[in-house]
């Protein structure tokens, strides 16, 4: 069993820059820092270390941070601009009975982020989730379609974005009250 | 009633008329199309199990809507499932009826501010007939609907539908 600055500096002497931080300032576990484009490696090499033996992704979860600049569009709506979009990887050992939380952060306006789905099998309906409600594109996902919404919903419209704006119509279908 | 009070003594004519005899066949046998969509589907389950039992009025679910007279929409309408609901209600054959049962399939209930994937109200894509509120409303709110509906159709002609 290891704590999270432990991982942490393993993670560090092994892949190096590619682990960009530590936030110990969290109110549960110590999140690290990883990039976006580079998860999947951090994540095979989680799994399969000896010492750490990461077998389960308990859950993969994507975040708005809204930490950009709020403008109003020319109909008047608050839109955020610039900023992140997030996900979170929360990761236990059923080996070692450790548990660690990775955080990848892409911009928002072309959020990519390398897909975990051949590390964790279970990734793949989660990234689909990200994907529908935040939409954060998972690079070599291999069916990275819309889960929850229909196939046919606008598209760059994902309902959980802060800035997200309710559709006047969908098939005919008045949505607002 | 009024259907069955010109008895004949040997008891095997009854003399009524078309119109009054044709919605009480309707009324006493509206097969529902056997169709839950959330918590309300919960609840019409337990009004269909023995203990409410709907089936003493005539009430049974049939598996096709080429069987079915009546619909209950009991739950939640999402926009995905409403395009689904309006192909099913299109199957059914003439004379329909719809029981809108619960807040959601009423107005959209608790989703009817932020409920992006929810329509509000199921009589946005077809016609209601019955509306029971509740949240979900208990079976004996679901028999009273069902009671009412059934009033409905006594009172039907043949030339229009009420």
């Amino acid at each position: 069993m290891k704590t999270a600055e432990e991982i942490f500096e393993i993670l560090k002497n092994e892949l190096g820059e590619i682990i960009l931080s530590i936030d110990k300032d969290t109110p549960t576990e110590p999140i690290i820092s990883v990039e976006p484009l580079k998860i999947h490696i951090v994540s095979k090499f989680l799994r399969d270390n000896s010492e750490l033996q990461f077998d389960s992704l308990m859950c993969l979860s994507g975040v708005d941070d809204a930490n950009g600049k709020k403008v109003k569009d020319n109909e008047g709506y608050d839109v955020i601009e610039g900023g992140t979009l997030s996900v979170y990887y929360h990761l236990y050992s059923t080996v070692l009975k450790h548990k660690i939380t990775l955080k990848v952060s892409a911009p928002r306006e072309d959020a990519k982020v390398e897909s975990v789905e051949n590390v964790w099998k279970c990734a793949d309906w989660h990234e689909r989730e990200a994907y529908d409600m935040i939409g954060i594109k998972f690079l070599n996902h291999p069916d990275l379609r819309r889960i929850l919404m229909p196939y046919d919903w606008e598209e760059n419209s994902h309902p959980l974005r802060k800035d997200f704006k309710v559709p006047e119509f969908y098939q005919g279908m008045k949505i607002p009250y | 009633m009024g259907l069955l009070d010109k008895e004949f003594s040997d008891g095997n004519i009854v003399v009524a008329n078309v119109e009054d005899l044709l919605n009480w066949a309707r009324l006493s046998s509206v097969w529902q199309l056997g169709f839950g969509l959330a918590c309300c589907a919960i609840e019409m389950m337990a009004t269909s199990a023995s203990h409410y039992d709907f089936d003493r009025f005539g009430l049974i679910p049939r598996n096709t809507p080429r069987q079915a007279d009546a619909i209950i929409i009991s739950g939640t309408v999402t926009l995905k499932m409403a395009i689904r609901i309006k192909r099913l209600y299109e199957q059914i054959p003439d004379p329909k009826y719809i029981i809108s049962m619960g807040s959601c399939a009423n107005s959209g209930g608790p989703y009817w501010e932020h409920g992006y994937h929810v329509l509000k109200g199921v009589d946005r894509i077809i016609p209601v007939d019955v509306y029971v509120p509740g949240c979900p409303p208990r079976p004996e709110a679901l028999l009273e609907g069902l009671l009412k509906l059934q009033e409905k159709i006594r009172n039907e002609s043949l030339r229009k539908k009420l």
